[in-house]
């Protein structure tokens, strides 16, 4: 019996020995650098992460095309984990211990993050955040940068709050998914909400497979809130929006939405289409914003996303992703190493120049400066997509230096403005 | 005699692997798995195999097993050893709870309340903040590795011993008056009434002993995977692949299950590393649907088949 | 009247909702998704209430009709419509199942209890598997001029989607309860579940009655199908939850009685849409199946059954 088990994992290590050579590859100088992670490409996230992707791609082209990272070549390796963390451990332990990559990208948002956090913290690995929140807060892992527009709570909350205390709200509805990212948002909110004197009226939590939000909404308008909250994901955000165009929120509402993942995603911005009005929420890029080098990064995405049929204006991922890559450039040439506590101290202590401006990190591994803004969307029309590109559609209201309008209240106003 | 000697030279050798340096560490990630289907089929073919008892509800004795090793480790930093011996315990727990509940029913009846154990369980955990909700929980385990090079190597020798102890398990209980309590039970539940087998008592030792070695087979995950949340845990494929195995394997005897996941719980690995993870749950159903039309009594009939043709 | 603030140390619930005005509107909510829930488990009444065939893949095939139907309304045409369209095709689907069933299993009659209960379980998730390994794991909707809005009476909004899914579920229940009362073949399909030898003693052939029973049921599963994509959006996992949706309706009815299946419905309906309404909608996937638990421990012939 054991001799048969022991065929059996011979056979298992030959698999493994083959597939981690690389198959029919050019080398330049030497093995090739390979970066490895996984990246949502279906499921809740997969809209916003193939656009993602194809920002991380531009970069692996363009610094092929300068000759590689330390003159060999950058092999990108990318799984889908379909959104869902519970593939994540299983992929990265794959990546570490079968593909042995040099260097690790954490995949899109926070959900499928937050499970491999621990990992990386036991084997002391260098772990680029990609758009996570508050997912290294438990785990304090020293080797973790975590890329994307926000600080803390506060920063992500305090505009889209400041404007409904502006409108005179004084009641709040909360509610949040209860997954990983919903609620650290919704938490660090409930925090803030708690210090600046807003009275709680309705603070629910639901799973975060919810499709109906009927019942929810419906809760939400007896209670009567001036200001609406939501912290939750792509597919949930599409379901309520729909769901608050079906019940109805109250005519006292004067503010929505806050932390809604999804609307920022292309696909999603077209399929709500007028559903979309009104709503005040995050984002990282919206047109308008001036970042040096954005125009032409826009022009060369567009013609690649059309190409793959993803998201074409690609505002919200892409072009930190592409950060990401810069950064890890800048760092790697800056210690002229691939190893990681090298690279984790350059990353700790450069401000690096990217085409999303300047980044620098924290002790905690969290942008020290953010860079989210809150802005709301008007005068969007069904069955145009076109629209988005002009600016005009999402108008930020808040921080002031990005700032370009006022914001409409109440809520039902700004639906139907032009 | 005989079979202590077979469990030493197993053992020796499992030890042997996970001392070796130079193995890559994929291996006992991927091992891991697949000596707890060797657990989990054993468990199951206890029931189902020996009883005729399919129970769907796996993941919810795999789930009692993990969320009790996580309260242990939380609550009191519980050694690997505690927590395995506590979601043994828990998990035998609920295997009587659910066979007082239903083993009176007709089979299918069985079958549908498990998986509503699994449900209303996976439903209790999401709204039980202490252990993360739905959310889930990260965790930070313990570099007590005894003396083996990673916690890797050190789970996928613990998960061997533990394989070792469930099938050794199944083998008393088939050669017992427990064993043959059951067989007569699936043969004929009547009958064995009739003729006086405690048929109640019986399936409820085996749907305990059953429940509780699935237990013991979920109990090392928050540790392998330093984090738990319940979606995975709760994930119905476990119960596909606990009862395909078996069924594939040969349900009449204890060897059964164990070729079965092992076969069958290598191809999802190699498959899982070289395509996607999808294709495992496909792999095991379409085995599963194959085995059940063609061939009923699993690898060990077809062995069996062909050693009698061919005299 | 808003509900007290439950900071409960244990649990998530923060507000508890305690207005009559909400648990009023609940219930008429809760009215629609009972008969939704009750057209969609009418199929798994026939093929197990009436025939015993273990149809644990009944809730693959109501969420392959939705995919179906998904992929037919591409094409313009109403999902409804769709749905309908659909009904043949899976009716063959059904006879083939059966025939399938009644030849592997059910003729040699040896230990059919474990196999054909894993045949169908495998079935199911090949099924499953199939779906996303052709679709996806991502949702799936549809999009009908009725989908979205909702008819306002006073303060109450009821979405047309649920309306629609209502209309078809009542319609589906009359039709099949005239059917099996009133024509021949459809009394011969009651009949069979109670005493075949009493029906071929009549003239009919048991085996062909069953195909025919089972092919109705699968034809049902078509349109339920299409009503579930028109409720909400459709992903391949969602047969997990629907197996304690359908067999707690199922098991709450009796088996056998169809009428009891829209009531069983109803129970179910209001019941989750209650729940949800006050302990939150993380709570509603216990109720089915707690409810499906219940009554096998209490009163396993369930309310109607004989």
């Amino acid at each position: 019996m054991d001799k048969m088990r022991r065929k059996v994992i011979g056979a298992g290590g030959a698999g493994l020995l083959a597939s981690s050579l690389p198959a029919g590859m050019a080398f330049a100088q030497g093995a090739p650098v390979k970066i490895g992670m996984s990246m949502p490409q279906t499921g809740g996230l997969g809209a916003g992460g193939q656009a993602a992707l194809i920002g991380l791609r531009m970069w692996v082209d363009d610094i092929n095309a300068k000759g590689g990272l330390l003159g060999r070549k950058v092999e990108f390796i990318v799984y889908d984990d379909q959104s869902n963390g519970a593939n994540t451990p299983g992929i990265y332990t794959k990546l570490i211990d079968v593909d042995k990559v040099d260097l690790l990208i954490a995949p899109y948002a926070t959900n499928p993050t937050a499970p491999i956090m621990p990992m990386v913290k036991e084997r002391g690995l260098l772990l680029m955040g990609n758009f996570s929140f508050q997912v290294n807060a438990k785990v304090q892992h020293d080797m973790w940068f975590n890329n994307a527009p926000w600080g803390d709570a506060k920063n992500w909350s305090e505009g889209f709050l400041e404007a409904g205390k502006k409108a005179g709200a004084k009641s709040i509805a909360i509610f949040a998914a209860d997954a990983e990212f919903q609620q650290n948002l919704a938490n660090g909110c409930r925090d803030v909400v708690k210090q600046t004197g807003w009275n709680v009226v309705y603070d629910q939590n639901y799973p975060g497979n919810n499709t109906d939000f009927s019942s929810i909404i419906r809760a939400v308008r007896a209670a009567k809130p001036e200001a609406v909250f939501v912290a939750c994901y792509p597919n949930e955000a599409v379901a309520i929006m729909r769901s608050v165009n079906e019940i109805g929120l109250g005519s006292q509402v004067q503010i929505f939405g806050g932390g809604m993942v999804g609307l920022q995603f292309g696909p999603v911005m077209q399929g709500l289409g007028s559903l979309l009005n009104g709503v005040v929420n995050y984002n990282s890029y919206v047109p308008g914003m001036k970042y040096p080098g954005i125009d032409d990064f826009f022009k060369r995405y567009s013609e690649r996303a059309l190409a793959a049929k993803v998201d074409p204006l690609g505002f919200y991922l892409p072009p930190y992703n592409y950060a990401i890559g810069q950064m890890i450039e800048q760092a790697v040439n800056g210690t002229k190493s691939l190893d990681h506590k090298k690279i984790a101290d350059y990353l700790r202590k450069n401000e690096m120049k990217t085409i999303v401006g300047p980044i620098s990190f924290d002790k905690n591994g969290e942008r020290a400066k953010p860079a989210l803004v809150q802005a709301q969307f008007r005068n969007i029309k069904d069955g145009d997509f076109e629209q988005f590109k002009s600016p005009g559609k999402q108008i930020v209201i808040w921080p002031a230096s990005e700032k370009q309008g006022d914001v409409i209240t109440p809520f039902d106003k700004a639906r139907k403005a032009t | 005699m005989k079979y202590a000697i077979y469990c030493a030279l197993v053992l020796l050798g499992f030890l042997g692997v996970s001392t070796l340096g130079g193995i890559n560490e994929y291996v006992f990630f991927a091992g891991f798995v697949i000596l707890q289907f060797v657990i989990l089929a054993t468990a199951w073919n206890i029931l189902g195999g020996y009883a005729g008892y399919v129970n769907f509800g796996v993941p919810a004795f795999i789930a009692v097993g993990a969320y009790t090793a996580v309260v242990l480790f939380k609550s009191m930093s519980a050694p690997l050893l505690v927590q395995i011996l506590g979601g043994g315990i828990l998990a035998g727990a609920l295997g009587l709870g659910v066979g007082l509940l239903t083993l009176k029913l007709r089979g299918i009846f069985f079958s549908i309340a498990t998986v509503a154990v699994v449900f209303i369980l996976e439903t209790v955990v999401n709204n039980w903040r202490y252990v993360g909700g739905a959310t889930g929980l990260q965790l930070t385990r313990p570099q007590d590795l005894w003396f083996f090079d990673s916690y890797a190597r050190m789970l996928f020798f613990v998960m061997a011993v533990l394989a070792v102890l469930s099938v050794t398990i199944a083998r008393y209980i088939q050669d017992s008056f427990l064993g043959r309590g059951l067989r007569a039970v699936r043969d004929s539940e009547e009958a064995a009434e009739c003729s006086g087998v405690p048929t109640l008592k019986i399936k409820l030792i085996a749907c305990t002993i059953s429940g509780a070695l699935m237990g013991i087979a979920g109990a090392p995950m928050p540790m392998y995977l330093s984090y738990i949340e319940p979606t995975s845990t709760f994930n119905l494929s476990y119960s596909i692949s606990a009862l395909g195995m078996p069924i594939i394997g040969g349900t009449s005897h204890w060897i059964g299950p164990v070729i079965g996941a092992l076969l069958l719980a290598t191809l999802q690995q190699i498959v899982t590393v070289t395509i996607s993870n999808e294709l495992n749950v496909l792999v095991v159903g379409v085995l599963l649907v194959l085995f059940v039309v063609i061939a009923p009594d699993g690898i060990l009939g077809l062995i069996k088949k062909w050693k009698q043709s061919s005299k | 009247m808003h509900g007290a603030l439950l900071k409960s140390p244990i649990f998530y619930q923060k507000t508890l909702m305690f207005s009559v005005d909400l648990i009023f509107e609940a219930v008429l909510f809760g009215i629609l998704l009972g008969c939704f829930y009750a057209a969609v488990s009418l199929g798994l009444s026939v093929a197990f209430g009436l025939l015993d065939v273990p149809y644990v893949a009944h809730p693959a095939l109501l969420i392959l009709g939705s995919y179906f139907t998904f992929v037919l309304s591409q094409t313009g045409i109403d999902p409804i419509v769709c749905g309908v369209l659909l009904m043949p095709v899976f009716f063959l689907i059904g006879i083939g199942f059966y025939r399938f069933y009644y030849e592997t299993f059910e003729k040699r009659s040896s230990d059919t209890g474990v196999r054909g209960l894993a045949f169908f379980f495998g079935m199911s998730f090949i099924i499953e598997v199939c779906l996303i390994l052709v679709f996806g794991v991502d949702q799936r909707t549809v999009v009908a001029s009725y989908i979205g809005s909702s008819l306002e009476i006073g303060d109450y909004r009821f979405p047309y989607r649920m309306l629609v899914a209502f209309g078809i579920a009542l319609t589906l229940t009359v039709a099949l309860t005239l059917y099996f009362s009133k024509t021949f073949n459809g009394r011969a399909i009651k009949a069979v579940g109670q005493d075949e030898g009493a029906l071929r003693l009549m003239g009919a052939n048991p085996v062909k009655i069953k195909q025919l029973a089972f092919g109705i049921a699968t034809a049902v599963n078509a349109l339920a199908g299409a009503m579930l994509i028109i409720v909400g959006p459709v992903e391949p996992a969602m047969d997990r939850i629907y197996i304690g949706r359908t067999f707690c309706v199922v098991v709450l009815a009796g088996l056998g009685s169809m009428s009891g299946t829209l009531v069983a419905g109803l129970v179910l309906g209001i019941a989750e849409s209650i729940v949800m309404m006050t302990f939150g909608a993380s709570w509603a996937p216990a109720v089915s199946f707690g409810l499906l638990l219940l009554m096998l421990g209490v009163r396993p012939q369930g309310l109607f059954g004989r």
